[in-house]
């Protein structure tokens, strides 16, 4: 997106919760990666933090006009999960914990969305009368 | 890196699951193939599971640590023999036996194959239920606006 789409009031209107979707897209598919490989020998689990993450990718430390965000891609710092019981090949994905991670990750994803879907009814309601 | 991603590795480690359950397959289907003295008996296999870079950016290699990009598939490394020796079972009234009246037997353990197709259908139906929940976001997501 170069800066004169970003600049739009209505795209700005909406990128808080498009960064939001991203990124939980984003999550989803590291969740996906983290349960593919629950057998693979020396596979370290990772995930980040969504609040950290769309703290960076929505705040902007240039200017206000919100030209010199970052990508969601930039603001997604991975970190190697905790573990409590490694398994002897060194694999650390604890299947529970992803699988509940993932399906309530699945729920905000569709709670950004209807967010989004909702802004978007107002704004046409606006245009349109 | 989008949802598409989801489907890719979900899909790469349902494919490496079914391999391993082929394997398990083919080990519990010969359990019981006698060899004789000459004929090489039949070995155990095991797949070995290994991570495969998704994404098209390259940021990282297979296998390794941190700072590996998100989308990591799985795909079978390579497929081994287990190479503990043979069963042999006293049977001289087999066509196959010895001398000394033996005859070798495949040195698959029918628990260890159990417990293996078991884990390897777990692990089958949790990506499927990952491509399934990916499925239904996106859907939804295309119906975005209306």
């Amino acid at each position: 997106m170069d800066k004169l789409e970003r600049n739009n009031s209505l795209d700005r209107a909406l990128d808080f919760n498009s960064q939001a979707l991203q990124l939980r897209a984003r999550r989803q598919s590291v969740l996906a990666t983290n349960i593919a490989n629950a057998d693979t020998p020396g596979f370290k689990a990772q995930d980040f933090d969504f609040a950290t993450a769309l703290k960076r990718a929505t705040s902007d430390p240039t200017s206000t006009t919100g030209a010199g965000k970052r990508g969601v891609a930039d603001a997604v710092e991975l970190k190697a999960r905790e573990t409590i019981q490694p398994a002897v090949d060194e694999n650390t994905v604890d299947l529970d914990q992803e699988r509940t991670a993932f399906a309530d990750n699945a729920v905000r994803y569709e709670a950004a969305l209807r967010t989004l879907n909702g802004q978007i009814k107002t704004l046409l309601s606006a245009i349109q009368g | 890196m989008s949802m598409f991603d989801v489907f890719k590795v979900a899909g790469s480690a349902v494919s490496a699951q079914s391999q391993r359950l082929n394997a398990v397959a083919s080990n519990l289907a010969n359990a019981d193939s006698a060899a004789g003295p000459n004929g090489a008996v039949y070995k155990a296999k095991q797949v070995v599971f290994e991570t495969q870079q998704m994404a098209a950016d390259g940021a990282a290699k297979a296998g390794t640590e941190s700072g590996a990009a998100a989308a990591v598939g799985v795909k079978v490394k390579e497929v081994i023999e287990d190479q503990s020796p043979a069963r042999k079972v006293y049977d001289p009234k087999h066509p196959l036996a010895d001398d000394r009246g033996y005859i070798q037997l495949p040195n698959v353990n029918p628990v260890d194959e159990m417990v293996n197709m078991i884990s390897a259908s777990r692990s089958y139906q949790n990506n499927i239920e990952v491509m399934n929940t990916a499925k239904s976001l996106m859907l939804k997501t295309l119906t975005l606006g209306n």
